[in-house]
C-alpha cells in the first residue's frame, strides 16, 4: 500500500505457485474447438480456392465471388463485367478472398479466437501461457491489426455482392434449395458484418455526444445489438458460408441433382 | 443441508508458503467467504483474508478459487460438489502479504497516472447538462467496485511481470474511456492511452469481461472503442490525410 | 516506531473522511487519511438510494426550508436544528460539485440531475445513480484526492506531499498534549508495525457500530472506533440511544442476513405484503403521519404516476415506523418462510424496468439468494443500519468538546435526531465533511505552537496486550456473545428488564475482552484486530444499552415495550454519554436541546408542533410567530 516502511524481499513476490493453472474444469475445450473450426474452415478455403467448379446457372459460389476475370463463365460474372480481362488465368477466388479473409483475420472476436488457440496467448483465463515475452499488438506484424477499419469497408462490399448473388438466384430460381441457402448466408454475413466493432464506431462510437446526432444513435444502437451477437455471427456465417459454398460446388459438379437443386 | 467441505488454501507470509488442507463445515446457503469466517473463529484464528461489505459491492475479498478470480462472498457454496476440494488462493498477478492477501498498490499507482476528469473551465457547478444517453457509457465503467480481478487476470501482467510498467490494465483502461467518452471532459486521452498506458498490449482475449463481478463489457465496450478512436488518431491514413485537409482550410 | 507530520488526521476514508481531508488539503493543510480497509472500499459504497439535496430539478417546489421539515420531522424534532437548517441549505452545492469532480449522476430529460422519491421525503430529492449512488460518491471523492496529489506532483515533485493515504492502517488511541489533542497512534494492518501521527487536528470519520449486532448491514469495519476513541479522548457522544433498524434486509440464506435492500425498490413502487398477502402497512400509519399517507391501495397507487394529486403509499413512511411494522407482523405469526415480509415489485413493473432501475439488487439476489425479482417477491426483515447517535459536535465546524477534535458523518450525532431519513446520510457526509474539514484547518490556522505527543508508551503496551497473553479467550467467541446480547436485548424493541440484563453481560464481557489472546504473529492477523476492537464495541455497547435505559419513551430509532408513546417532556432531553477517567466505565447525563431559532421553528404549523412540544414550548413558538 502507500507504506514507507522497507519491505524484505520476500514479501514483495507473488505466491509461488509450481503449476500452470488451479483451474479444474475443462478449460482447454473451448480453445481446441475453436481450433478444429478454425483450421476446418482454412483447410476448405484452401480447397475451395482451387476447386474450378464454382458456377452453375444461377448459382455462384460464394468463395469465387465475386468473378472479375474473363476466365468466368459469362454468368457468373459480377455485372457482365470481367475488369481483369483474359490475361489473368489462376482461380478468381485469389482475386478477392483477401478482403473478406483479412476482414476475418483483423476481426475483433476472431483475434481473441486464434490468439487464445492457436498462439495460446493466453489459452484460458488464469492459465499461464508458454511464451517467455509479450508485446500484444504494439508492434509489427501486429500492429496491422489496426487496419481492421479497412477491410470492413471492403467486406460491406462483398457481403452486397453476395446479397446479389442471392437475390439472382432468387429471381431466376425462387424455389431452388441452393437459393434459400445463399440467402440465409447472405443475411448470416452482413449480420456479421454490421456488427463489426470498426462498424460500430464509425455509426456512432466515435461521438461523445449521441444527444446531438439522434440518427447516428439510432444505427449505433441497432450496430450494437448486432455487435453484442459478434461471436455467435462469426461462427454462424463461418459455417454457413462454408456450406453454401460446398453446396454450389456439389450441384455445379453433379453430386447433388435433385429437382429443387 | 450441513456438511463437511474439503479446502485446501495457501498459507503463508510473503511468496513463500503452501497449500495447507482443512475440513470445515458448511450451512445451507454459505458463501465461500463465510467458510472462511468460519476456519477464522474455529481453527486458524489469524487467517489472513481482506473482506469488507460481503455483499459484492466493495470489490474487496478477491481470491482465486480452483484457479479462478472469484469474489468470495459471491461464490455460493452450492455450486460445488460436496466432496469437491476447493482450493483458495490469493491474485496471482499481485505480491503476497499473508495467506490470501495480496499487496495491490501497483493498481493504485496507475490510478495516479490517469489524468482525472478535466471539465473546460468556464462550467460552474450546478450548470453541467448532459442528457442520459450522452453519460450512460461512461456510467457503466463507473460500476467498477476495484476488485482488481481484471487486472489479476489478464495475462500481459499475469503471465509477464516485466509488462507492468508498461501496462496500465483493463481498470484503467475503463476509466481512460469512461473520461474519453464523457460529455464534457477535455483532455487528450487517445495518445495516451496507446503510448503511456499500453492499450496496443491487450490482445482482446477478453478475460477480464470474462471474470468482471459487475459484468462491465471492458473490451467491447471500452478497450475495443478506445482502440478504435486510437485508429482515428494514430493509424488511419485517411482521417489522417483528411485533418491535414481541415487544417489547412482553417 | 514510524512517525509523521501532519495539520490534519482525518481518521476513516468513507465519504466524511473524504470531502473533510479534500477540505483541509484544499486549505494548504498537509492532511493525512488513515483508514482501516484498501482506499475506495469504505461503508459508504454500500449506499444504495441517493444523495438527499433539495436542488429542484424534478419538482420546481423543493427547496431547503421543505427538506428542513422533512429532516426534523423524519427525526421527530429531537435533531440538532442547526445542523438540519445548514444540510438542507449546503446539499445542493455538495451534490453539484461532485458533478464537476467527475461524478455522473442520472439525468432528467432537461439534462439536470435525476432525483427519485424516498421514504419521508416530501419530493423527489434523491440524486441518484441507478442504485449505486455510495459507490459513484466513494469513486469521486477518491478521484478527487487522486486529481489533487497530480496536482502537488506537478507543483512540487511529490503526489503525496499534500494529502497521503495510509491504508490498512488502524488507529487505536488519540493522543493528548494537556487537554488538546495532539496526535493518533495506530498500527498498519499489514505489517502489525506501530505507526505515529503528530497532527494538532483529527477528524473522526469512521461510521457506525453495526459490528454489536449479529443482523447488520454493516460490513467489520463498523466497530465503533471513532466513537470509542472520542470517549476515550473525553469527548462526549449524544443520542447514542437511537438506532436505525433498516425495515428491509435480506433474511435469506442465513449467511447475508441483514444485507441491504434498498428503500428504491419501494420508492419505485415495491410493496410490502404479510403471509395472508395483505398490504399491511395501512394498518401502521402513525397519528402523526395521517395526513400524509394514503389511505387505500388505489390512491397509494396513483400516487407514483401523480404525486401532486394523492397521498403517498405507507411503504414510504419513515424507516422507523416500516421496521416496527414489519417487526409487529412477523411476531403476529404472518411473516414469510424465513422469518420476514414479502417485498414484492415482481407485479409491479415489467422485468426490463425492474433490471433497469434496480440493477445491483437484481443481481444481489439473483447471485446470492438464487431469486429473481423480477418473478418472485423477495423477503426481507428489520437489520441494523446506521446510529444516529454520536460525538456531539458544533454544527457549523464539526468541532468536538476536546479542543482539535472534529468529527462527521455517521460517528457524529445530533443531525439526524432519533430517526435518519433515507438519503440524508450521503448529503450529510458531504456537508459536515467539507464543514469538519474546513473546522480543522482554521482551528490548525489559530494555534500558536502545535501540540507535542504524549502517552506512547501506553497505546504500545494496551495494542501489544493480545498477542502477549497465552491461552486467553477467543476474541471471537467474546465478538459474537456481545452481537448476540444487544441484538436479542437492546434490538429494536426493548425492555427495562432486557436492557439491564444486556448491561450485566457487557460488564462481564469487558472482563473477558481484556483477557483476549490472539496467537499468530503481528503481520495481517485478523484475530488481533479484533480483540483491539473489541475495546471499542464494547464501549459503545454499554453507551447504547445505558442511554437507551434511561429514555423512557419511544421515538424514532428508539422503542421501548414499557413507554410505547412519545413524550415531549423527552424530546427536548439528549442523554450525553462520558467515559470515566480510566475509559473503564460510562456515564450518561441528561441535558437540554436548545430551543429553535424563530425563523425556522415558523416553518412549520401549528398543529404538528402541538404533536410533539410541550406546552411552554408552544407558548415560545406562539411569540416567535407573533413577531415575526
Amino acid at each position: 500500500m502507500t507504506q514507507t516502511t522497507a519491505d524484505s524481499a520476500a514479501r514483495k513476490q507473488r505466491a509461488q505457485i509450481r503449476v500452470r493453472t488451479l483451474r479444474t474444469d475443462r478449460w482447454w475445450l473451448a480453445p481446441a474447438l475453436t481450433f478444429a473450426g478454425l483450421l476446418l474452415f482454412l483447410i476448405y478455403g484452401v480447397w475451395a480456392t482451387f476447386d474450378g467448379s464454382y458456377f452453375t446457372d444461377p448459382y455462384i459460389a460464394p468463395f469465387s465471388s465475386p468473378c472479375l476475370a474473363t476466365s468466368c463463365p459469362e454468368g457468373a460474372r459480377l455485372f457482365g463485367f470481367a475488369p481483369f480481362g483474359d490475361w489473368y488465368t489462376l482461380p478468381p477466388g485469389i482475386l478477392i478472398l483477401g478482403l473478406p479473409g483479412g476482414f476475418r483475420l483483423t476481426c475483433y472476436y476472431y483475434r481473441k479466437a486464434y490468439y487464445r488457440s492457436f498462439w495460446l496467448s493466453p489459452p484460458a483465463c488464469s492459465v499461464a501461457e508458454p511464451h517467455g515475452k509479450y508485446t500484444g499488438e504494439t508492434r509489427l506484424p501486429l500492429i496491422l491489426q489496426n487496419i481492421h477499419r479497412y477491410f470492413f469497408y471492403f467486406a460491406i462490399l462483398i457481403g452486397l455482392v453476395l446479397t446479389y448473388d442471392a437475390l439472382l438466384a432468387l429471381v431466376h430460381k425462387p424455389a431452388g434449395l441452393g437459393t434459400w441457402i445463399l440467402l440465409v448466408n447472405a443475411a448470416l454475413i452482413l449480420g456479421y458484418t454490421f456488427g463489426c466493432h470498426s462498424c460500430r464506431h464509425i455509426t456512432a462510437g466515435r461521438l461523445n455526444h449521441f444527444s446531438k446526432h439522434p440518427l447516428r444513435y439510432k444505427a449505433w444502437t441497432l450496430v450494437s445489438k448486432l455487435n453484442a451477437r459478434h461471436q455467435q455471427f462469426a461462427w454462424a456465417s463461418l459455417f454457413s458460408v462454408m456450406i453454401a459454398d460446398l453446396y454450389v460446388r456439389l450441384v455445379a459438379k453433379g453430386v447433388i441433382n435433385f429437382p429443387f437443386a | 443441508m450441513g456438511y463437511k467441505a474439503k479446502f485446501r488454501i495457501w498459507r503463508g507470509e510473503g511468496g513463500e508458503g503452501r497449500l495447507e488442507d482443512f475440513t470445515v463445515e458448511v450451512n445451507e446457503g454459505e458463501v465461500v467467504l463465510d467458510v472462511i469466517h468460519r476456519l477464522q473463529a474455529t481453527q486458524t484464528p489469524d487467517l489472513a483474508v481482506r473482506w469488507n461489505c460481503k455483499a459484492g459491492k466493495c470489490g474487496s475479498c478477491s481470491m482465486e478459487i480452483n484457479g479462478k478470480p472469484r469474489l468470495g462472498c459471491m461464490t455460493r457454496m452450492s455450486t460445488f460438489d460436496e466432496d469437491e476440494t476447493i482450493t483458495v488462493t490469493p491474485l496471482r498477478t499481485f505480491p503476497v502479504i499473508k495467506d490470501l492477501v495480496t499487496d495491490v498498490s501497483f493498481n493504485y499507482e496507475k490510478a495516479r497516472e490517469v489524468p482525472s476528469f478535466t471539465p473546460p473551465a468556464d462550467v460552474a457547478p450546478g450548470e453541467y447538462r448532459m442528457q442520459q444517453v450522452d453519460v450512460e457509457r461512461s456510467q457503466e465503467f463507473r460500476k467498477c467496485i476495484e476488485c482488481f480481478m481484471c487486472q489479476n487476470v489478464c495475462h500481459v501482467i499475469r503471465d509477464h511481470e516485466e509488462n507492468k510498467p508498461a501496462f496500465s490494465g483493463p481498470r484503467y483502461f475503463i476509466r481512460i474511456a469512461e473520461l474519453d467518452m464523457h460529455p464534457y471532459d477535455v483532455a487528450e486521452r487517445k495518445e495516451s492511452a496507446q503510448d503511456e498506458h499500453g492499450l496496443g498490449y491487450c490482445n482482446i482475449t477478453k478475460c477480464c469481461t470474462e471474470v468482471c463481478p459487475e459484468h462491465i463489457k471492458i473490451t467491447d465496450n471500452a478497450i475495443i472503442p478506445m482502440k478504435e478512436r486510437v485508429v482515428d488518431r494514430k493509424y488511419d491514413p485517411l482521417v489522417w490525410l483528411g485533418s491535414k485537409i481541415f487544417k489547412r482550410q482553417r | 516506531m514510524e512517525r509523521h507530520e501532519y495539520d490534519v488526521v482525518v481518521i476513516g476514508a468513507g465519504g466524511a473522511g473524504l470531502r473533510a481531508a479534500i477540505e483541509a488539503r484544499q486549505q494548504g493543510k498537509r492532511t493525512a487519511i488513515v483508514c482501516k480497509s484498501l482506499f475506495g472500499k469504505a461503508h459508504t459504497v454500500m449506499a444504495e438510494g441517493g444523495a438527499a439535496a433539495a436542488m429542484g430539478n424534478v419538482n420546481s417546489s423543493d427547496n431547503w426550508m421543505v427538506h428542513f421539515r422533512d429532516t426534523m420531522r423524519g427525526g421527530k424534532f429531537l435533531n440538532n436544528w442547526r445542523m438540519a437548517e445548514v444540510h438542507a441549505k449546503e446539499a445542493p452545492d455538495r451534490v453539484w460539485e461532485l458533478e464537476a469532480w467527475g461524478a455522473l449522476f442520472d439525468r432528467t430529460k432537461d439534462g439536470k440531475i435525476s432525483q427519485r422519491n424516498f421514504g419521508g421525503h416530501e419530493y423527489p430529492r434523491l440524486a441518484h445513480v441507478g442504485d449505486r449512488t455510495g459507490l459513484e460518491l466513494i469513486r469521486t471523492l477518491q478521484q478527487r484526492v487522486v486529481a489533487l496529489q497530480q496536482e502537488d506532483e506537478k507543483l512540487h515533485g511529490d503526489p503525496e506531499a499534500y494529502i497521503k493515504v495510509f491504508a490498512e492502517c488502524t488507529v487505536t488511541r488519540l493522543l493528548k498534549d494537556g487537554d488538546a489533542i495532539s496526535g493518533a497512534f495506530g498500527y498498519w494492518r499489514e505489517t502489525g508495525d506501530f505507526i505515529v501521527f503528530d497532527a494538532p487536528a483529527v477528524v473522526l470519520a469512521t461510521g457506525g457500530i453495526g459490528k454489536s449486532y449479529v443482523v447488520t448491514s454493516n460490513s467489520w469495519e463498523y466497530t465503533g472506533d471513532g466513537h470509542a476513541l472520542a470517549l476515550l479522548a473525553g469527548a462526549k457522544l449524544i443520542n447514542m440511544e437511537f438506532i436505525q433498524f433498516h425495515p428491509t434486509g435480506m433474511v435469506w440464506p442465513p449467511s447475508v442476513r441483514g444485507i441491504l435492500v434498498t428503500e428504491s425498490v419501494r420508492g419505485d413502487g415495491g410493496v410490502l405484503r404479510n403471509s395472508e398477502g395483505r398490504r399491511f402497512m395501512f394498518d401502521y400509519i402513525p397519528e402523526v403521519f395521517k395526513d400524509k399517507y394514503a389511505t387505500t391501495e388505489e390512491e397509494a397507487d396513483r400516487w407514483y404516476d401523480d404525486q401532486a394529486n394523492n397521498r403517498r403509499p405507507p411503504e414510504l413512511l419513515p424507516r422507523d415506523e416500516v421496521a416496527r411494522a414489519i417487526n409487529a407482523e412477523v411476531k403476529a405469526g404472518r411473516g414469510s418462510p424465513q422469518g420476514g415480509v414479502f417485498l414484492d415489485v415482481s407485479t409491479r413493473l415489467p422485468a426490463a424496468e425492474i433490471i433497469r432501475r434496480l440493477p445491483s439488487m437484481h443481481h444481489q439476489f439473483k447471485e446470492l439468494a438464487d431469486v429473481d425479482i423480477t418473478k418472485e417477491p423477495m423477503q426481507v426483515g428489520p437489520t441494523c443500519h446506521y446510529i444516529m447517535g454520536g460525538v456531539e459536535v458544533d454544527a457549523d465546524t464539526g468541532a468536538a468538546s476536546v479542543p482539535g477534535l472534529f468529527a462527521a458523518g455517521e460517528v457524529s450525532g445530533g443531525m439526524h435526531g432519533s430517526n435518519r431519513l433515507g438519503g440524508n446520510s450521503l448529503s450529510d457526509l458531504l456537508v459536515f465533511g467539507r464543514r469538519a474539514g474546513a473546522g480543522a484547518a482554521a482551528y490548525v490556522d489559530g494555534l500558536a505552537k502545535r501540540p507535542a505527543v504524549t502517552g506512547l508508551d501506553e497505546a504500545k503496551a494496551e495494542a501489544l496486550a493480545p498477542l502477549e497473553r497465552s491461552g486467553g479467550e477467543n476474541p471471537y467467541e467474546v465478538h459474537h456473545e456481545l452481537q448476540r446480547t444487544m441484538n436479542d436485548l437492546v434490538g429494536i424493541i426493548r425492555k427495562s428488564e432486557e436492557i439491564s440484563e444486556a448491561l450485566q453481560v457487557i460488564e462481564k464481557l469487558k472482563e473477558r475482552a481484556k483477557n483476549c489472546a490472539s496467537s499468530g504473529s503481528r503481520i495481517y492477523n485478523p484475530g488481533w484486530h479484533l480483540a483491539l476492537d473489541l475495546r471499542n464495541m464494547l464501549l459503545v455497547s454499554e453507551c447504547v444499552a445505558k442511554a437507551a435505559l434511561l429514555r423512557e419513551e419511544s421515538r424514532g430509532g428508539h422503542t421501548r415495550d414499557d413507554y410505547p408513546g412519545m413524550s415531549a417532556e423527552w424530546r427536548r432531553r439528549l442523554l450525553v454519554c462520558a467515559a470515566s477517567q480510566d475509559g473503564d466505565s460510562i456515564s450518561v447525563e441528561e441535558k437540554i436541546q436548545p430551543s429553535m431559532r424563530g425563523d425556522l421553528i415558523g416553518l412549520f404549523e401549528r398543529s404538528e408542533l402541538e404533536k410533539y412540544l410541550t406546552e411552554d414550548e408552544l407558548a415560545e413558538y406562539d411569540a416567535a410567530v407573533k413577531e415575526s
